[in-house]
């Protein structure tokens, strides 16, 4: 066990854990915040995407010993940003949803491409959110949703 | 499901008078009030109940909110938007008041036709359509009485609008104000339903009551539960189904900060081990540290090429008699010429949805707990009450949302929870999460089966088929299985759910023999979205579309011909898709194709067409155009919805890594980098979704969009290559 001083969403954050945890499990079981989702721990899907120092990173394959000082937001601290909250009101807006259970990684990753390229091409979208699976299969609506919330920022 | 529906209607007659008889018991509680107190007054300053126990659909709080009982698992399909539309239009309910519940465990949440509280079969509209419009209604006729009486006037006299009663002479009372008094009012026994000219939700297209809770993190899903004290469970599962422990050397596991307790607990088949730590990640360390020696002797180890070898051979014996329609000596009136021999293969699936399989349960030796995201709250109640020793009504038992589900949480023998109430039970009074990790969950079984078909088809002279033959070869999922559907689905020991969308086929083929082998094999299997359909529609309209092809006509037009009278349900949506993709049809870019493929299930019609190209040896899916018949759209975003996605579900069959094999008795695939669904670059780029107007009854939209697909995209490279791909996951694509 080890202590960790995090910045969370702009909040300073203290946890004791064992140096290889991943940093979704520190989000979820030490400071409670499960909107960051669990779904495979191998960076194949998608489901635990955070920003990291800006950018989008798995966080299931991340180990809180090798954060150091980079600020973390997850979906609970996107709204606040500008971009954050126009990609999740667009969401809400095209009625994305389904399951809903990969989606505050879906957003991640869309917020993470529009602070990039506010006028992202069908091929950046592919890029971008390419490593973000959705069973339910809600891409059409992701793809609509994007290019929505990039008028929105024009 | 189109025959367990039959069969469920067929078990409802049975059931009806036990049914009416437990409404009419229960008449009060079907639509209870429930106060935030003290303003009722008589209780003091006890907390606003919850809607439990279960014996509410509707709750008006005093604030105007009202909350509405959602009687199924919400796990993508949208019920928990839908369902509280009809009860709140029937009811006049302000909508931006209206917040929904899922309803726990509970007699009064059964599905008025099945008879069980579940969640399956495309039914939660179908079913409780009827019911929700009902309780609407019921709530609102006592909220209009309420204020009668108050107001010296008679109910006709008052009329409701937006949670409002209005009265003669400018009078108006908000329902919050009513429903105090309208509670102590007996349900009404008959109540007259809106004309769908009066619908002011039923119809519209309207967003989801968990939108933004989804898009900020706050929606909680069966696996975010945290109780105070928790503990969390992981197991360690035999490597081959069945597989007992022989013994464990746990040293290291124990001596890891966090780990409470290692022991051995038993499966359906076989036994596994069970970590108990503080945390997911010390106790999935902790699982992956222990060295277990497993018996694995008297297991069958099955092997899935071999499997399909056997399978194969199978298929050119005829099995058990499933249909027999005309002449089965027909076929040697057909020159061989005019005779196409076609052999199908399907892989085991896994169905991989995004929340991986869990159940928290707490024991106290005398009561029980539980929370779950689950399709059949009844039957999982009973099993954790039989391993607790408990009796049902002593396991309060919670309905979490769940991230997908695809079938996989519609266990028959509830395994899940099985596991969860072994683990539970070695420690009374602390709540324990039993969590798969993506491993476990894809590992444990539970999959589609893997089939082979054999179809011989006689073209006669008008180049329509003449006599078909048809051999499906399978494990069954119900046989043997004890389920309260099994004796309704299984006839002379065909298995109905193996053969639909064959045996039930709209077209019309004059001489039609179908017959089905159901191999013992040691997989667990299960239904996967549009179960029997998955393959079987697969068969028939890849046949159907090289047939059209053959007789050199227009696939859909070959289509229409051959539709027997009963298809009502398709011919609508056929001829809106000939209209609705007419345009881009004509107007394919170079190296792209179209694809047809049309599908009747549960009683909803669906054509659709596919716009496909070759991308790196793989379908690249331009566009799609899908046209549908539902009878009323309940929430026709929602339905769009369910096709966009039941048709980016359908493609995981083509998938090249789409599938589950196994060797040596052991599963090959583990996560989602050997097991791969559609991502974004897979799916259609565009879906557009034509619903055919109708006021009828509705009908599923679940699992009706997932059949087409496949079949479409396969009938697309047929016309690019030539080649018409009979094996899934799709090969390699050499064009």
């Amino acid at each position: 066990m080890a202590i960790y001083q995090l910045n969370v969403n702009n909040q300073p954050r203290e946890v004791t854990v064992d140096p290889s945890t991943p940093l979704l499990w520190v989000l979820r079981e030490e400071l409670k915040m499960t909107g960051t989702k669990y779904g495979c721990g191998i960076a194949a899907c998608g489901a635990c995407t955070v920003h990291l120092g800006g950018a989008a990173t798995r966080a299931c394959v991340l180990p809180v010993s090798a954060i150091g000082q980079r600020p973390i937001v997850t979906i609970e601290g996107i709204a606040p940003d500008p971009v954050g909250r126009a990609v999740q009101d667009a969401w809400v807006e095209k009625d994305v949803v389904q399951c809903g259970y990969c989606q505050s990684g879906q957003i991640m990753s869309a917020v993470a491409l529009l602070k990039a390229k506010r006028q992202p091409t069908d091929a950046n979208i592919e890029e971008a959110m390419g490593g973000n699976l959705c069973r339910c299969a809600t891409y059409v609506r992701i793809r609509e949703a994007i290019k929505s919330a990039s008028e929105q920022l024009k | 499901m189109r025959v367990a529906l039959k069969a469920a209607n067929d078990l409802h007659l049975t059931r009806r008078s036990f049914l009416r008889a437990s409404a009419a018991a229960a008449g009060g509680l079907l639509v209870s009030f429930y106060f935030d107190l003290p303003a009722s007054g008589q209780e003091g300053n006890k907390a606003p109940p919850k809607i439990y126990p279960p014996d509410a659909f509707v709750r008006i709080g005093p604030d105007g909110r009202i909350v509405i009982a959602v009687n199924r698992l919400e796990f993508g399909q949208g019920v928990h938007t839908s369902l509280p539309m009809i009860l709140a239009d029937e009811m006049d309910a302000d909508w931006s008041q209206v917040h929904a519940e899922l309803a726990p465990a509970g007699d009064v949440y059964r599905d008025p036709l099945f008879g069980l509280q579940m969640t399956g079969g495309s039914a939660s509209i179908p079913n409780s359509f009827q019911q929700y419009r009902e309780l609407g209604a019921k709530t609102r006729a006592m909220l209009v009485a309420a204020a009668a009486d108050r107001w010296q006037v008679t109910p006709d006299q008052c009329r409701a609008e937006n949670s409002v009663v209005y009265g003669p002479g400018n009078r108006s009372a908000r329902y919050a104000e009513l429903a105090d008094d309208a509670a102590r009012r007996p349900v009404p026994d008959k109540v007259r339903l809106k004309n769908p000219a009066e619908f002011k939700l039923i119809g519209k297209r309207v967003r989801r009551l968990d939108g933004r809770a989804k898009c900020d993190g706050s929606q909680k899903f069966g696996l975010d539960l945290d109780l105070p004290g928790m503990k969390v469970a992981v197991l360690a599962r035999p490597p081959v189904f069945g597989g007992r422990v022989k013994a464990i050397d746990d040293k290291e596991a124990r001596g890891m900060e966090g780990v409470r307790e290692v022991f051995e607990i038993p499966l359906v088949k076989g036994s596994a081990v069970a970590v108990v730590a503080d945390r997911f990640w010390t106790a999935k360390q902790a699982r992956d540290r222990l060295k277990i020696e497993w018996d694995l002797s008297g297991v069958e180890h099955p092997d899935s090429s071999e499997l399909r070898g056997r399978y194969k051979q199978l298929a050119r014996t005829s099995g058990k008699a499933a249909v027999g329609r005309g002449d089965e000596k027909a076929m040697d009136r057909i020159p061989v010429a005019n005779r196409i021999v076609a052999e199908y293969e399907f892989p085991y699936l896994a169905h991989a949805a995004m929340e991986p399989l869990n159940t928290t349960i707490r024991f106290d030796g005398a009561r029980a707990e539980a929370w779950i995201p689950s399709q059949f709250p009844g039957p999982e109640q009973a099993v954790i009450a039989e391993v607790l020793g408990l009796k049902p009504e002593r396991v309060a038992f919670h309905v979490e949302f769940a991230g997908g589900g695809f079938g996989r949480r519609g266990v028959l023998d509830s395994h899940v929870q099985r596991e969860a109430a072994a683990i539970a039970k070695r420690l009374p009074g602390t709540p324990v999460k039993l969590v798969f990790t993506r491993e476990d969950d894809m590992r444990a079984g539970y999959y589609r089966p893997m089939f082979a078909h054999r179809v011989e088809v006689g073209i006669g002279g008008d180049g329509m088929p003449a006599t078909w033959r048809h051999v499906v070869v399978g494990q069954s999922f119900v046989i043997g299985s004890g389920n309260v559907f099994e004796p309704l689905l299984v006839k002379n020991g065909v298995d109905a759910l193996a053969l639909e969308g064959t045996v039930d086929t709209r077209y019309d083929i004059p001489n039609f023999h179908v017959s089905a082998h159901h191999p013992v094999v040691n997989v667990p299997v299960l239904a996967w979205r549009s179960v029997g359909y998955t393959h079987n529609a697969f068969v028939m309209e890849t046949l159907i579309d090289e047939l059209a092809a053959r007789a050199k006509m227009d696939p859909i037009a070959y289509r229409l011909k051959l539709l027997n009278a009963d298809a009502r349900k398709l011919r609508g949506p056929l001829v809106l898709l000939q209209e609705k993709s007419a345009a881009w049809r004509a107007n394919l870019p170079r190296g792209h194709a179209v694809g047809i493929a049309c599908s009747e299930y549960h009683n909803t019609g669906v054509a659709c067409a596919v716009d496909v190209s070759i991308e790196n040896k793989r379908p690249r899916i331009h566009r799609v155009t899908v046209a549908l018949d539902c009878g009323l759209a309940v929430n026709p975003l929602s339905v769009e919805s369910q096709f966009q996605g039941g048709i980016g579900f359908g493609l995981s069959q083509l998938m090249a890594n789409g599938a589950i094999t196994l060797k040596d008795g052991r599963v090959e695939q583990s996560n989602f980098n050997d097991f791969r669904p559609p991502y974004i670059t897979d799916a259609p780029v565009a879906i557009d979704v034509h619903i055919v107007p109708s006021t009828e009854a509705p009908t599923g939209v679940g699992e009706p969009p997932v059949p087409v697909i496949s079949p479409a995209v396969v009938n697309a490279l047929a016309r690019l290559t030539g080649k018409r791909y009979r094996a899934l996951p799709l090969a390699t694509i050499q064009s």
